[in-house]
C-alpha cells in the first residue's frame, strides 16, 4: 500500500514537504516511522526515537499504534507551538 | 447569520467587530469573554522593548498544517460546548509573518453568565496551546530557531482531565 507522508516546521525543512512511502498492507504509524528511520541521513536524524515527534493521520493527532490504510494521509512534526 | 467559527488567515483581525459578530442578534447573551495573544518578545527588557538587544525577537513566523488546523479547532469547540453551558465559540488565529507585538490569536465567547464564558475561553485557549498544529519560528539577531513547547501548556490542559503529552519526551 501507499501513503503519503507531510512533513512540518523543523522536520520540512529537514526531509521536504511531503513524499509517497511504500509500506506492507496494516503497517502501523509507528511501522513507517522505522521505516524512514531506516533510510538513514537526515531520515534517521530528525524522525529517531527519543526526539519529540508528533505524528497525525488522515489530519488528526495520532499515536504510533494506530494501524494505517492505502491512502492514508501521514503528518509528522514537532511538537506543536501554536497560540 | 452565524459566522464560521474558525478563521486561519495571515491578516490581522478586530477584536470589537469579531465580538460583535458573535453576539449579534443573540439577546440571551449574558457574557462575552475573549482572549487576545500577541507576539511577545520574550527578551525584551521589563516595561521596554529594545529591538536593538541582544536576544531580541526581530520577527516571527507561524506555519500550520492547512486542513488539519481547521478540523482540530472545530473538534475543540465541540468539546468546548460539551462541557460548558456557551452560546457561541469563534476562534481567530494568524499564520504567516508576524512582527513583536502583532496579535496573533483570539478566542471569544458568548454565554448567558461570565462562568461558563470564561471557563470555555480558558479551555479552548488551553486545548489550541497543546492540539493544533502550529509551529513558531522566531529570528533574532543570532539567526532564526523554532520555538520549544512547554510543559507548562500540558498541565494546563491537564487540569481539564485531557493529558497532552505535547512539551514531553
Amino acid at each position: 500500500m501507499k501513503v503519503h507522508v507531510r512533513y512540518f516546521a523543523s522536520l520540512r525543512e529537514a526531509l521536504g514537504p511531503n513524499e509517497a512511502v511504500e509500506l506492507p498492507a496494516g503497517a502501523t504509524l509507528g511501522a513507517l516511522r522505522d521505516v524512514l528511520v531506516a533510510r538513514g541521513g537526515r531520515h534517521a536524524e530528525v524522525l529517531a526515537r527519543g526526539r519529540a515527534v508528533r505524528c497525525s493521520l488522515d489530519q488528526r493527532m495520532a499515536d504510533e499504534h494506530e494501524a494505517l490504510a492505502d491512502g492514508a494521509e501521514v503528518g509528522f512534526f514537532p511538537p506543536v507551538t501554536g497560540g | 447569520m452565524t459566522a464560521a467559527r474558525v478563521s486561519i488567515r495571515s491578516g490581522d483581525f478586530d477584536l470589537a467587530a469579531e465580538v460583535a459578530a458573535l453576539r449579534e442578534g443573540d439577546l440571551g447573551v449574558g457574557a462575552v469573554v475573549s482572549f487576545v495573544g500577541t507576539v511577545r518578545d520574550r527578551h525584551a527588557s521589563a516595561g521596554t522593548v529594545a529591538a536593538d538587544k541582544p536576544g531580541a525577537i526581530t520577527a516571527l513566523e507561524l506555519e500550520h498544517y492547512p486542513g488539519m488546523t481547521e478540523r482540530a479547532i472545530e473538534a475543540m469547540i465541540d468539546e468546548a460546548e460539551r462541557r460548558f453551558d456557551i452560546r457561541a465559540a469563534r476562534v481567530v488565529h494568524r499564520v504567516g509573518p508576524l512582527a513583536p507585538g502583532d496579535q496573533i490569536v483570539l478566542v471569544a465567547v458568548t454565554s448567558a453568565h461570565r462562568g461558563e464564558a470564561f471557563q470555555a475561553c480558558e479551555f479552548l485557549m488551553d486545548y489550541l496551546k497543546t492540539q493544533a498544529p502550529f509551529w513558531k519560528k522566531e529570528t533574532t539577531a543570532e539567526g532564526a530557531r523554532w520555538v520549544d513547547a512547554r510543559v507548562a501548556d500540558d498541565a494546563a490542559l491537564a487540569r481539564w482531565g485531557i493529558q497532552a503529552g505535547n512539551a514531553a519526551e
